[in-house]
């Protein structure tokens, strides 16, 4: 299976014309390819898991031309996990949570996993604008599937912004292109440090690069565009959103500063270090500030990924490895516990007609398996054991410790007061307050057994996000261990 | 290389020029099309880096000097993005103007239920 990594980009752009050419004549049939092509692309996803736990990493130079000239493809053991989250994620969103079935959001689903595990995958960092360029347009397309003026602009600003940025990003692969006459990922990071790396062509670069996936992450002051965007969008769509469309990019981020520009670029430029700091401590606190005032639930996760993303960059910053592995580890805590808390404010509105934190109010008595879910995953986000949000707060702490940045340490503490606060309001609200005032069941439910059979699977994939988190958290060393020899490779 | 100095210039000012639009401008038509600007802007930036003075197309002679074709290569890829992106931010504008009639971001906020 030498062509094991283009397969995993080709199949779901492949896949995602079988809902364009059968989705109006056939549609069950389009829904069961797609489905097929998503549960496909798991099965590949874990081909290259165990290709990568067998053999060591895999590339591929598409074309098979030699590697100096050919477009790279590589999967080490970092970029095969996110390459299975991305197909994980999306198989089972779309089994369980999907409330839209036509073939269009099939095919945008389709093509927002190609972008992303093309992302993951590429070894060129060009193709990485493509890529992100691919995902983006699946992004903003998928918002505006809601009906309505509200979701035609949000994703309309969604779309400007994320042009921007993408394109700010472009303009820092043009300068990376200047400085070195090339533009694959192992032959940069060679060249950049001949280069010498306080070249201003190459802090320019690395500016124009970090604020271009920093829209992308929604890194303060740049996130503007994310609680309008997901609390725009259908729940299946800012469920997907949440858990991939800021994780992928911030894989690349890290990608990018450590196996590009290395940790020697973060020593020799001091400034470009601090920035980094500044920029955590200001998504930490404006996301922590911004998420207590929020009355709409999806606003108020929005903004905790900007607090979380402020962690990411942390990580980061300090460039230990303990510290990089913190970060990575901080994603997949994110993605998970997004993916499940965004699920459950589908199954909210759609069975109580809930969707701020008020309405929230006695349903740990009337959906009590989906309210301990969100509560357990609340707990992930605060950053409580046994769950993986500790785990990878833990490995920041500890980081940030060892490296003497007491800034970082005292950041992370009040981060972690900030989102008790905000999960405490949620929570005191599912379980505390007396039964709403005038909100009532919408499925006119004796039981809670009438409820519409999509309702039923996306509490079960509630749950198991939930339990994810828990699971992960108790295997997480056994997840930095894997992380190990790549972290510690690029550092 | 005198002309390509004058190139980075105006590469700079399409960038401002572009955002300054995406920014300012109330109606969301020219933002789509200083979203283009400031796309340009940046096409010209690579076009400009791969300049060689009397530089020749690389497959049409034998001997140099050789315009740098990669750039070319990558920026014809880049202006397709920017096609699909333009094409995707029309048709939500068209989507806008069909509910309120109008381009302007302003009414249609305030119009908003």
């Amino acid at each position: 299976m030498s062509h094991l990594l283009p397969l995993l980009v080709t199949v779901p752009i492949v896949g995602a014309l079988v809902p364009v050419v059968l989705g109006a004549r056939r549609p069950v049939l389009s829904r069961r390819l797609t489905a097929g092509v998503l549960v496909g692309q798991v099965g590949l996803a874990v081909a290259v898991l165990v290709a990568v736990a067998t053999t060591g990493p895999r590339t591929y130079v598409v074309g098979g031309l030699p590697a100096a000239v050919g477009i790279g493809l590589r999967a080490d053991a970092v970029s095969s996990v996110f390459v299975l989250l991305v197909a994980v994620a999306a198989a089972a969103l779309s089994l369980t949570v999907r409330t839209d079935t036509t073939g269009p959001t099939d095919s945008l689903w389709l093509l927002f996993v190609a972008g992303l595990t093309g992302i993951a995958v590429t070894a060129d960092v060009f193709n990485l604008y493509v890529f992100l360029e691919i995902s983006g347009l699946a992004a903003y397309a998928l918002v505006a599937g809601r009906r309505g003026t509200r979701a035609a602009l949000a994703a309309f600003h969604y779309l400007v912004v994320g042009t921007i940025g993408a394109t700010l990003y472009l303009l820092g692969v043009g300068y990376l292109y200047v400085a070195t006459g090339t533009l694959a990922m192992a032959d940069l990071r060679v060249a950049l440090a001949a280069v010498g790396y306080d070249s201003p062509l190459v802090v320019t670069a690395f500016v124009l690069v970090t604020v271009g996936l920093g829209v992308k992450l929604a890194l303060f002051p740049l996130q503007a565009w994310k609680p309008d965007a997901y609390a725009a969008a259908t729940p299946d769509v800012s469920a997907l959103l949440a858990t991939l469309g800021s994780t992928v990019p911030g894989y690349a981020l890290v990608r990018l500063v450590f196996d590009v520009f290395t940790a020697s670029f973060l020593d020799a430029v001091p400034l470009v270090r601090g920035s980094l700091l500044v920029v955590g401590v200001a998504s930490v606190a404006a996301g922590g500030f911004l998420a207590l005032r929020q009355s709409d639930v999806r606003r108020l996760l929005a903004y905790s990924s900007v607090l979380q993303m402020g962690l990411v960059v942390f990580g980061i910053a300090i460039a230990t490895p303990a510290a990089v592995t913190a970060a990575l580890v901080l994603l997949v805590a994110n993605a998970v516990a997004k993916g499940g808390l965004y699920a459950a404010t589908g199954v909210f509105a759609e069975r109580f007609d809930a969707t701020t934190v008020d309405s929230y109010a006695g349903l740990g008595r009337d959906a009590p398996l989906t309210a301990a879910a969100v509560g357990v995953a609340l707990v992930s986000l605060v950053g409580l054991p046994p769950t993986v949000g500790f785990a990878g707060k833990w490995y920041l702490a500890v980081a940030a410790v060892d490296a003497r940045a007491w800034v970082v340490v005292v950041v992370v503490l009040l981060s972690t007061l900030l989102s008790l606060a905000y999960a405490g309001r949620v929570v005191e609200r599912l379980y505390l307050a007396p039964a709403g005032h005038g909100v009532e069941p919408v499925a006119a439910d004796g039981g809670g057994h009438a409820a519409v059979p999509s309702g039923d699977r996306a509490v079960a994939f509630v749950v198991v996000a939930a339990l994810a988190t828990v699971l992960v958290g108790l295997g997480s060393t056994a997840l930095a261990a894997w992380f190990a020899p790549v972290v510690e490779g690029w550092l | 290389m005198v002309g390509s100095r004058g190139a980075y210039v105006v590469y700079a000012l399409l960038v401002g020029i572009g955002l300054f639009v995406l920014v300012d401008d109330d109606n969301l038509v020219k933002k789509v099309v200083g979203l283009n600007v400031f796309q340009t802007g940046v096409f010209l930036f690579f076009i400009t880096a791969a300049f060689r003075a009397d530089g020749r197309a690389p497959l049409l002679s034998a001997t140099g000097p050789f315009v740098n074709p990669l750039p070319h290569v990558l920026i014809l890829t880049a202006i397709v993005v920017g096609v699909s992106v333009t094409a995707v931010a029309l048709a939500l504008v068209v989507r806008l103007y069909d509910e309120h009639g109008t381009f302007s971001e302003r009414a249609i906020r305030e119009a908003r239920p």
